[in-house]
């Protein structure tokens, strides 16, 4: 059973459709990229399946465990975050703030996931810094562990590489690899960068309010490489 | 000779602007400190005649609120200024103000002077429960004051009206109504300018008791949410992701605010409270940068500038919030001179 399966969801603001029946299913261990233009849905997708959107019409099934809440979302920064006076350790200890339940405070469980998260990231030794000292992929890998402390089972992220240098981009990308072929986490990751994201993804999903495109990678490079090809020549 | 000048003026290397600002703020608290030393018997006779007042009940009360009400504003300042929800305070003040104003009208009401064609029992009932009102404000200012809270985040929240623009809007009309009521009423009189620019004679006891468990409240219920309201602080969208009520501890933080305004506004003043909640918070992320640590410095920075300002007023007879505030300017120069210094 798929971790999260869409069945014709649509979505619209105030009569305009963003996502137009959109089916689609991620598995355990898969790594999704959904591409596309400015505006053409691709966020609003993402926002649907974290519930922070309701759709219009179809439904959306968390399933394989996955509860909903329990998903590790890696939002696009504000510029108010920058210069947010808080340790990285605060930073990603916030993210058990959904295993909490009824209780105020987080306890030795909690610390000592968040702790994991750092060492697994590679951040531990700057737990105590502060975050709005720390460079564009140190902080991305702050916010990363944070997400990790929310789930087990998958991560969504919302254009994570924007505004890095592409030597910082590609560590991140790396990450990403190690913890959705190591750790088996699933990965649906919305990119502008299609190059770099696509190295990795088992599927791709080309976003034009629509589906313009979905299925595995390998089909990707075939249908639109060969489209190139067949264009120049 | 003109290169002898231009090398003059040039900026000397390794010399950036913000050295060169912490080089100016140092000096200045040099010559700060130096003053202070110089008038330390000044100082000492200070403390020894604010002793002297602490022998009067309403001192003692308002000593007692103050803190209360500094410490609450101080942590409530930390996640609305970073936020960017800083005016809310202000706004709500301001609509203090006027509910203020029309409770102590109320009080002009007789039944007399009701409509004709209510029973005369509910005549006599109303301006009993009008002069209850008047007699003691407070409930009913925090009152209404909660109501406007609650509008405040829900314009910003649904309508396309921005929040500050929304703030802006509710507090000058709120208040246009109270200076329009105080003239057809009891007119511009010393009571006003207390509304204004605060009075530390403001309280009755019932006011200082009603006031002491708002105060408390609002610190248990901060620090028992402390872990979600620096989740919804730091990154909305990601608390809402994992299940945190955003919006419920938004509507949260703005109620606290509202209570915290309407017990500190009698003695701060509506103009000035607002900075009660402003200047720890900013005063604390020059130097820190933690949010733990910014919360408890804000916290202490802001009880020990009540206290100091408080002293100041009583032995030099200033009004008690603008002394707070000037208190509190000079705590934020001198954290902002250790921040550059440290950058």
């Amino acid at each position: 059973m798929a971790l999260i399966a869409m069945k014709d969801v649509t979505i619209a603001f105030e009569g305009a459709v963003a996502v137009d029946r959109v089916s689609l299913e991620v598995e355990r261990g898969d790594y999704l990229v959904i591409v596309g233009e400015n505006g053409s849905g691709k966020s609003t997708l993402m926002r649907a399946m974290l519930g922070l959107v309701k759709p219009r019409s179809g439904r959306i099934v968390y399933g394989d465990g996955l509860v909903k809440n329990r998903i590790g979302y890696l939002p696009q920064q504000t510029a108010a975050q920058r210069d947010f006076p808080a340790s990285v350790e605060e930073v990603v200890l916030s993210g058990c703030v959904n295993r909490m339940g009824r209780l105020f405070f987080y306890g030795r469980v909690e610390k000592e996931k968040a702790l994991n998260n750092m060492r697994l990231l590679d951040i531990e030794r700057m737990r105590k810094k502060s975050y709005r000292t720390l460079s564009g992929g140190q902080q991305q890998r702050a916010l990363l562990a944070r997400a990790l402390c929310a789930t087990d089972a998958i991560l969504l992220l919302d254009e994570p590489v924007t505004g890095l240098d592409p030597a910082a981009a590609q560590e991140f990308y790396d990450v990403i690899r190690e913890l959705n072929r190591v750790h088996r986490v699933a990965v649906v990751m919305v990119s502008h960068d299609i190059g770099g994201a696509l190295r990795d993804a088992n599927k791709v999903l080309v976003m034009d309010r629509g589906m313009d495109f979905f299925g595995s990678a390998a089909e990707y490079r075939e249908r639109f490489t060969e489209g190139k090809v067949s264009a120049n020549g | 000779m003109g290169d002898l000048l231009r090398r003059a003026l040039m900026k000397r290397p390794g010399k950036t602007p913000g050295r060169r600002a912490a080089a100016v703020l140092w000096i200045a608290l040099a010559l700060v400190a130096l003053w202070l030393i110089l008038h330390a018997r000044d100082i000492a006779a200070m403390f020894a005649a604010f002793g002297l007042y602490l022998k009067q009940g309403y001192i003692v009360r308002a000593l007692l609120v103050g803190t209360m009400v500094s410490l609450c504003a101080s942590l409530l300042g930390v996640t609305l200024v970073l936020k960017r929800y800083s005016m809310i305070g202000d706004g709500l003040s301001h609509v203090g103000f006027g509910a203020l104003t029309a409770a102590k009208a109320l009080g002009y009401v007789t039944a007399a002077s009701l409509p004709g064609f209510l029973p005369e029992g509910l005549r006599n009932g109303l301006a009993g429960l009008f002069a209850a009102i008047a007699d003691s404000p407070l409930p009913f200012t925090l009152v209404v004051v909660m109501l406007c809270a609650f509008l405040l985040l829900r314009i910003s929240e649904r309508s396309s009206m921005r929040g500050d623009s929304a703030i802006a809007l509710i507090s000058t009309s709120a208040l246009a109504v109270g200076v329009i009521i105080t003239s057809k009423t009891s007119g511009m009189n010393g009571e006003v300018s207390n509304y204004m620019f605060g009075s530390i004679l403001a309280k009755s006891s019932s006011d200082v008791w009603l006031s002491v468990s708002l105060s408390a409240v609002v610190l248990v219920l901060f620090i028992l949410f402390y872990p979600r309201i620096f989740a919804v602080t730091f990154d909305e969208s990601f608390a809402r992701a994992t299940g945190v009520k955003a919006g419920t501890y938004n509507m949260l933080v703005a109620m606290l605010t509202a209570m915290t305004v309407v017990v500190g506004m009698r003695m701060m003043g509506t103009l000035l409270i607002s900075s009660l909640i402003i200047f720890p918070a900013l005063s604390s992320m020059r130097v820190f940068s933690r949010f733990r640590s910014v919360t408890i410095s804000s916290a202490v920075i802001s009880v020990v500038c009540f206290v100091v300002g408080m002293m100041l007023s009583c032995v030099y007879s200033m009004p008690t919030g603008a002394g707070i505030v000037a208190v509190n300017l000079v705590v934020f120069l001198a954290f902002s001179a250790v921040g550059a210094a440290r950058a």
